[in-house]
């Protein structure tokens, strides 16, 4: 059974094209990740899966219902942990919990036992009276996962749940997650830019890069699509081109004194490669990683707007303080 | 069943909007150290000039218990306008709930902060000598109650259609003062010039302080229920469009 349908969903805003007519579908009790560089669409996609954006075009259904003729059946399908802190920080974490408890009809006699539990999984039970303006960004953002919990959607969607967390939290966090999608047939779909948690937990990943899926297979098949081992070779007279050419190298990238070349079957042509180079200053080779298969789907240039959305999202984060 | 899930919606946002009227002290002192603070300057100065046929502080009495509702209900409003801006409003807009009960919820909280206000001002009447009497209190609350309901929803019109705070308090002010200047609450609207007389046949304010100067010292141009009934029917019309305004609200 299919938990999301979606096909050639596309979003415009004024002139850009945020969301470039993409297709897949998750599957129910799956873990989807969803990949791709800062601008890349990411967020919009999940806005228009959450009904809080109409697409421009396309169709997407969710859990049976369709986004835009069926909204409100989709919203009571649902949960979202969303990128930026939504929470009032007025209030107090238990109060913004409860309030998220009662828009989606949590029985009356299990709320208080329901916050305890989630507020406990991140670690914040003996901080949850305290008033939300008080918390450190981290803790905020683990009282936000917490209330997506809350309710048990049957589909999750998590927003880089985990930027900004400490290793110990985010640790605990995902292992709770996976147990919600392998013990209870949760569906997630989740966006993150750590990629060795994408590729450790994600039965699916897909890599979104300029508003279109660029690549979308399991971790490990992703891995190989990239047809080898990863060689790194790190000298001051390294000649690009002298490798051009040769059937075991699959492609080459080139950076200051640095070539990174794919190659297949990397032990048996491994010697042939540093008969080529000549003198080296330093060798390395791996097998491909998420993070490399990130970068070659995606390259390695910076996006322009990466510096702007971070300090935006300081920005956002420390708002709440100078209120 | 349905219907329990919209009421416990309600709720939830009633809920919340309480918790942060009362943790904003500094609001709930303002709003009512404003309309007492006129009371006395402006009672005091416009007293010695305008002749009501009677203590000019009692006159408008009744005026600053509407002109607290006004400007209570009204402001309201820029919370939805705050909520855009952080973010919170997507938390509430992604829920289960329909627009309209999102509305209703807001538009309960909104009423509470405003009915509350008033409530103290009436008590603190009670000092001033106000004539309050088993009878007529009901009959303010009622009208101040049906004030409030129509002006709260006027905020959360222009809350849904505004972006910014800078543009909430521009639109609203020029929604507020021509309502609460020539609802009377000030001085008698008898001799005002005749285009600013019409003027005030359209603004529901003006109808609510007739009747609530009615109800507590007996001397008003319309009978009470002829005041409320106009009252009531702002607001259907403006509960209308405050529903049609939050089911067309993006974020
Ligand atoms: N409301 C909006 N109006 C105009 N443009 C928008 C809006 N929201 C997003 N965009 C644009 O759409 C593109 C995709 O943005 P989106 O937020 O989906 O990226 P993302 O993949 O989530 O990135 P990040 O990793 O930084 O979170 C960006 O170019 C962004 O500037
Ligand atoms: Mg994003």
């Amino acid at each position: 059974m299919e938990a999301i349908q979606i096909k050639d969903l596309t979003k415009q805003f004024d002139g850009l094209i945020a969301v470039d007519g993409i297709n897949f579908s998750v599957r129910k009790g799956e873990i989807f990740g969803l990949l791709g560089p800062n601008g890349a669409g990411k967020t919009t996609t999940l806005m228009m899966l959450s009904t809080l954006l109409k697409p421009t075009s396309g169709q997407a259904i969710v859990n049976g219902f369709d986004v835009v003729k069926h909204p409100s059946e989709v919203r009571g399908s649902i949960g979202m942990v969303f990128q930026d802190p939504s929470s009032d920080d007025v209030l107090s974490g238990y109060e913004n919990l409860k309030l998220h408890a009662l828009m989606y009809d949590v029985p009356m006699a299990d709320i208080d036992a329901k916050i305890d539990h989630v507020m406990d999984l991140v670690g914040m039970k003996d901080r949850k009276d305290d008033v939300v303006k008080h918390y450190s960004g981290g803790m905020r953002r683990r009282m936000e996962i917490a209330r997506g919990l809350l309710h048990h959607p049957q589909i999750l969607f998590l927003d880089e749940p985990t930027l900004g967390l400490d290793p110990q939290t985010r640790e605990h966090i995902w292992g709770y997650i996976e147990s919600l999608a392998k013990g209870q047939g949760m569906t997630l779909i989740v966006t993150t830019h750590y990629m060795e948690e994408a590729e450790k937990l994600c039965d699916r990943i897909a890599i979104i890069d300029h508003g279109k899926i660029v690549a979308l297979d399991t971790p490990e098949r992703l891995r190989h699509h990239l047809g080898g081992d990863l060689v790194f070779l790190t000298g001051k007279h390294l000649d690009a081109e002298k490798f051009k050419g040769l059937s075991f190298v699959q492609s080459i990238e080139a950076s200051n004194h640095t070539l990174k070349l794919c190659v297949t079957d990397s032990v048996k042509h491994l010697p042939k490669i540093l008969e080529i180079a000549g003198p080296l200053e330093h060798l390395e080779v791996h097998p491909p990683n998420m993070n490399d298969v990130f970068l070659h789907y995606t390259g390695t240039e910076i996006r322009e707007d990466e510096g702007d959305v971070v300090i935006q999202r300081l920005r956002t984060y420390t708002r709440s303080k100078t209120k | 069943m349905k219907l329990r899930k919209i009421l416990k919606g309600i709720y939830a946002l009633w809920y919340r909007e309480f918790k942060v009227f009362q943790r904003e002290r500094s609001r709930i002192i303002s709003s009512i150290f404003m309309p007492l603070f006129w009371y006395f300057i402006f009672g005091g100065a416009m007293g010695s000039v305008v002749n009501v046929g009677g203590d000019y502080r009692h006159f408008i009495f009744p005026g600053f218990l509407a002109m607290t509702i006004i400007f209570s209900s009204m402001f309201n409003g820029a919370y939805v306008v705050w909520d855009k801006k952080i973010d919170f409003l997507k938390e509430v807009l992604i829920s289960p709930l329909s627009r309209t009960t999102i509305f209703f919820g807001k538009a309960l909280g909104g009423l509470t902060d405003s009915l509350l206000q008033a409530l103290i001002l009436m008590i603190i009447g009670i000092f001033l000598g106000i004539p309050f009497t088993l009878v007529n209190v009901p009959l303010t609350i009622i009208m101040l109650f049906a004030l409030a309901v129509g002006l709260v929803s006027m905020g959360l019109i222009i809350g849904a259609f505004m972006e910014s705070p800078e543009g909430f308090g521009l639109v609203s002010s020029f929604a507020v003062y021509p309502l609460f200047l020539l609802s009377g609450a000030l001085y008698p609207l008898d001799n005002l010039p005749t285009w600013m007389k019409i003027l005030t046949h359209v603004d529901p304010a003006a109808y609510a302080v007739d009747g609530l100067r009615g109800a507590i010292l007996g001397t008003s141009a319309m009978p009470y229920l002829a005041n409320l009934g106009v009252v009531v029917g702002f607001d259907i019309v403006a509960i209308t469009i405050g529903a049609w305004a939050f089911n067309r609200m993006k974020l």
